[in-house]
């Protein structure tokens, strides 16, 4: 199996999606930083783990519960919640508009 | 001279406030002054808590005597600024406090300041924090390892009696292998990650850095323990390290590892794990070379090499997902305030989850981190322990890092696969360099929930070794 290798337009499309803004030149770096990084990912391919389920847990601790209870002394008071906004308006976190219109 | 009560340990210095024969306000003029002159060049502290001295006198009938502890900036800190050393994170002033942190005040310990570190702890060499490198106390030419770089170069400097770190392969114990003091790092699960900025969860383990394996000891029973708060810690009962910890090490099984890796074959780092292995055997331990193989085989261990693969993999896709939340809206700035490391992670770590990729990349490096946790569980039905180096080589220069995308995994190869199988280390220094100064350490590693070994193990290699520069003053 040929090691994955990325194009700066690969680059582009990751970045979109976990929307990191990138320049012109970064798109080329990255690109070949990526390629080299996964070669070492490519020897992974070498082992035989058809048989092997992957891991989730390193000491197998399934799905813990609690209680359903609202422990209302670890609640932020709306002064807290807001106290690291940069932009706020009446209480509210101020967003960017995400759906088209006025 | 009198001594500067700065260079006391952890454990010395609680017996002597509690015998009255030092002053906590003398222990903390020194400190500062240490502070003050040491901090401008080695950048270790990225803020000072003002409050440290007032909080002391308030905290001095706990156990741990109102003493200076240096925290490295991941853990959140109500009322001092927490930034994982990321542009990103200036100014965020934490609404809540983190589990260890809250453990920490409640036992008797101070925060002192918040300690350097590589941004977001994605890193090796302190190099990538994006407030400036740290440097090595013991040599500053030199970078002093990382990610916790700024806790391990705050202890070497003297400039608190202990510090915390945490860890996520590498991150504890190589950083206090390159500033030549204690680093441990616990059984994943075994400390709350609750209120630690989080980077690779399936992973990430907080952890004391000491000047002794006591101090080391005494921290980690103190933070260690199941938390509501954090539904991955175990419910375990914390083992009394402290009390088994001088039992001495007689009929322990010692398996050495990792040694014949072409870059450490013959080198001092070879040698020094092997005169640590002979210093072991002398106190009575059965020590046993662990052969290396490329397969899961019966009695050897499994080559590292594809632990950097299962690392790269697993790390990055868990690091997209977490900084995901950054998003300006609620706190800090927006994502284009993330430096170039992060950046390729988050990125590579969104490539290796995306459909299609993530069978291929994801699902397998969780099934060769399988292989490796069935390996150690293996090898532990013969081996009390395991010893390796924590790191291939001495303390790098400053600059050794620059930009390459793969420096961390080189340098923490040797602790990826016992880290991707949640197994608890603790390195010990285990030579000077006399020309240079810098340090090597040993690591020490046992398989789930053991500390109690790792412990016992390093505080008797320390208290014959003559590698400890608060043992012998």
């Amino acid at each position: 199996m040929s090691p994955v290798t990325f194009t700066p337009n690969d680059v582009v499309r990751i970045a979109a999606l976990a929307k990191i803004p990138v320049t012109k030149t970064e798109e080329t770096s990255l690109a070949a930083g990526f390629t080299t990084t996964m070669t070492v990912v490519e020897k992974l391919m070498e082992l035989d783990v058809s048989k092997i389920p992957p891991a989730s847990h390193i000491s197998g601790l399934e799905n813990v519960f609690r209680e359903d209870i609202v422990d209302e002394s670890r609640m932020f008071t709306q002064e807290q919640a807001l106290s690291n906004a940069k932009r706020t308006y009446n209480g509210y976190f101020v967003v960017d508009q995400v759906l088209p219109g006025e | 001279m009198k001594t500067k009560l700065n260079t006391l340990t952890l454990v010395k210095a609680i017996e002597l406030l509690k015998n009255k024969e030092i002053a906590l306000d003398e222990l903390y003029n020194d400190t500062e002054e240490a502070v003050s002159a040491k901090n401008p060049e080695l950048n270790i502290y990225l803020k000072i808590n003002e409050q440290a001295r007032e909080d002391a006198k308030r905290q001095e009938a706990f156990p741990l005597a109102g003493l200076p502890i240096a925290v490295k900036d991941n853990f959140l800190t109500v009322g001092l600024e927490t930034t994982a050393a990321a542009n990103v994170l200036q100014g965020y002033m934490p609404q809540y406090e983190s589990t260890v942190t809250k453990k920490l005040k409640g036992a008797g310990g101070v925060i002192l300041g918040k300690t350097n570190m590589d941004a977001w702890a994605h890193g090796s060499s302190t190099e990538t924090s994006d407030f400036g490198p740290t440097k090595n106390p013991r040599n500053p030419a030199h970078l002093p390892g990382g990610s916790s770089g700024g806790s391990a170069a705050a202890v070497a400097a003297d400039m608190c009696l202990a510090a915390l770190g945490t860890e996520t392969a590498g991150s504890i114990r190589q950083p206090a292998a390159w500033c030549g003091v204690v680093g441990m790092k616990p059984t994943y699960g075994r400390v709350s990650r609750y209120g630690v900025v989080a980077m690779g969860s399936s992973l990430d383990s907080p952890g004391p850095l000491g000047k002794t394996v006591e101090d080391c000891a005494l921290l980690f029973t103190h933070i260690a323990g199941r938390d509501e708060h954090d539904a991955t810690t175990n419910l375990q009962p914390v083992p009394d390290v402290l009390k088994t910890l001088k039992t001495g090490i007689k009929g322990l099984r010692v398996g050495i590892c990792y040694l014949d890796h072409p870059n450490i074959k013959g080198t001092v780092v070879d040698r020094s794990v092997r005169d640590a292995a002979n210093v072991l055997e002398r106190l009575g331990a059965h020590v046993t070379d662990v052969p290396l193989s490329d397969q899961l085989e019966k009695g050897k261990i499994l080559k590292h090499d594809y632990a950097i693969g299962v690392y790269t993999v697993v790390q990055r896709s868990e690091v997209s997902s977490n900084l995901a939340r950054y998003d300006g809206i609620r706190y800090g700035n927006n994502r284009g305030a993330f430096g170039e490391e992060a950046k390729r992670r988050i990125m590579l770590g969104t490539f290796t989850l995306t459909k299609g990729y993530a069978d291929k990349y994801y699902i397998r490096a969780q099934q060769v981190r399988s292989l490796y946790i069935q390996n150690f569980q293996e090898l532990f039905k013969t081996f009390d322990i395991l010893i390796s180096s924590p790191s291939p080589s001495y303390a790098l220069p400053i600059g050794a890092a620059g930009g390459d995308p793969m420096f961390g995994e080189l340098q923490d190869m040797l602790v990826e696969p016992s880290s991707l199988a949640g197994l608890p280390g603790i390195s010990v220094p285990c030579y000077r360099d006399p020309q240079t100064n810098l340090y090597l350490g040993l690591n020490i590693m046992a398989d789930h929930w053991q500390e109690e070994k790792i412990f016992r193990a390093a505080y008797a290699y320390e208290q014959v070794a003559e590698w400890n520069s608060w043992k012998n003053p």
